[in-house]
């Protein structure tokens, strides 16, 4: 039996990773080379993957107290619901701009949920611990083909640096938020593998520490509601429609 | 101790294959953790190599299909996600099979290794180390691209896990 603060933190971690996961799928087809736009595809499914499994849990744990005669799905919990309802970090709803932005949200993101994931492996919900487990070995390799372009960018021509210098500007005032309710020791330990990235990119991390935060309450930018328009369109349209 | 019936199972398994990689049975591939019978039902419990592996399905159903074939009836099929599948689980000959394919086998074992770390990957159409990572994301999930320097010819390989 699970309490409303247990169900929300597990779809907070679904919605985490459907929403980057949604976001990084936008580059399907549009990557800047072949072996580049297959590998955001596969982190993109990964990604998927993730939520799915945090879905099917929360799904079991909401119909095991409820009373209801309509029981939640993972599919009912990522298309029906609406805005206020989604618990995502607002970095994972913002737009990808350009390849250095997509790369720095990424690299920023799964460095924070690769320390989460350790921590949560040891869970004292089994099925969490096991879901983060699976996790982190997919997350691992993202971090790594992230930070890989982040200093490729970082330490590249003129024209890249200034992109990826646009992007920290950009994506830094969302990290803070990650933070809020996370033990320290994993501030300090993503703070530590960021640090190394950017000093290899060449980027300097910024001094403003002023956070943007409101996701997890469902405060949200004005980006989810044009995803969730996009990702829900078809079950709000033709509802229990299936491949 | 396996009954005669369960070991009959696992020779059905054996005839299930990856539909990504079709020369290696699910059995060598390591994803079948369990085959349990009871007076009512058999329940297999598999394990996905990949969260978003959208090959599990259609294993699921390929499992159910062959054990129906073989005369087997209320068959449940479990998943379980812990213990995490690595490259580990896949059998030597399960290895075999996929250099004979032309698909690098994994090296060595998974690590908890932090962020991983640059490996020296056979190509396995001339067994040349000279190979170079072209892409760590492959033509699937589980798989990174490479190229051999010397023969040319580009290869996937299983990555480790």
């Amino acid at each position: 039996m699970k309490n409303t603060e247990q169900i929300n933190q597990l779809l907070h971690l679904a919605d985490n990773a459907l929403i980057i996961g949604h976001r990084n799928s936008e580059w399907c087809g549009h990557g800047p080379i072949l072996e580049q736009d297959i590998a955001i595809s596969n982190i993109a499914l990964d990604y998927i993957g993730q939520a799915r499994n945090f879905y099917q849990y929360a799904a079991t744990c909401i119909n095991g107290n409820a009373t209801d005669t309509k029981p939640a799905t993972e599919d009912s919990l990522a298309y029906l619901r609406d805005v206020r309802d989604f618990k995502n970090h607002l970095i994972t709803e913002l737009p990808n701009g350009d390849w250095a932005q997509t790369n720095l949200r990424i690299f920023l993101f799964s460095t924070y949920q690769y320390f989460l994931y350790q921590q949560l492996q040891q869970d004292a919900d089994a099925q969490i611990g096991a879901i983060a487990e699976k996790s982190l070995k997919e997350v691992t390799y993202h971090v790594r083909w992230a930070g890989d372009w982040v200093i490729r960018l970082g330490d590249g021509t003129e024209e890249s640096k200034a992109r990826m210098m646009n992007a920290v500007d950009y994506l830094w005032p969302y990290t803070g938020e990650l933070f809020l309710d996370t033990p320290t020791s994993i501030q300090q330990q993503w703070l530590q593998k960021v640090t190394a990235v950017f000093e290899e990119a060449g980027l300097v991390i910024p001094t403003n520490t002023w956070a943007q935060k409101g996701g997890k309450e469902g405060n949200h930018t004005e980006h989810l509601g044009y995803i969730l328009a996009e990702m829900q369109y078809i079950q709000r349209a033709y509802p229990n429609s299936e491949w | 101790m396996e009954s005669t019936n369960q070991q009959h199972i696992w020779q059905v398994l054996q005839t299930v294959h990856d539909p990504e990689i079709p020369v290696l049975s699910i059995v060598d591939m390591g994803i079948v953790r369990a085959v349990e019978i009871n007076s009512t039902e058999v329940i297999i419990t598999i394990t996905p190599t990949y969260s978003g592996c959208p090959a599990m399905d259609m294993i699921s159903m390929q499992i159910r299909m062959a054990l129906l074939e073989a005369g087997y009836k209320n068959i449940v099929l479990k998943q379980i996600l812990s213990p995490a599948w690595t490259t580990d689980w896949i059998t030597q000959e399960g290895k075999d099979q996929l250099k004979a394919y032309g698909i690098a086998a994994p090296v060595g074992k998974s690590a908890d290794a932090i962020f991983l770390t640059e490996l020296t990957i056979e190509c396995p159409q001339c067994n040349s180390t000279k190979t170079e990572l072209v892409s760590q994301f492959g033509s699937t999930a589980c798989k990174a691209l490479y190229k051999c320097n010397d023969c040319k010819e580009p290869f996937d390989y299983f990555k480790c896990h």
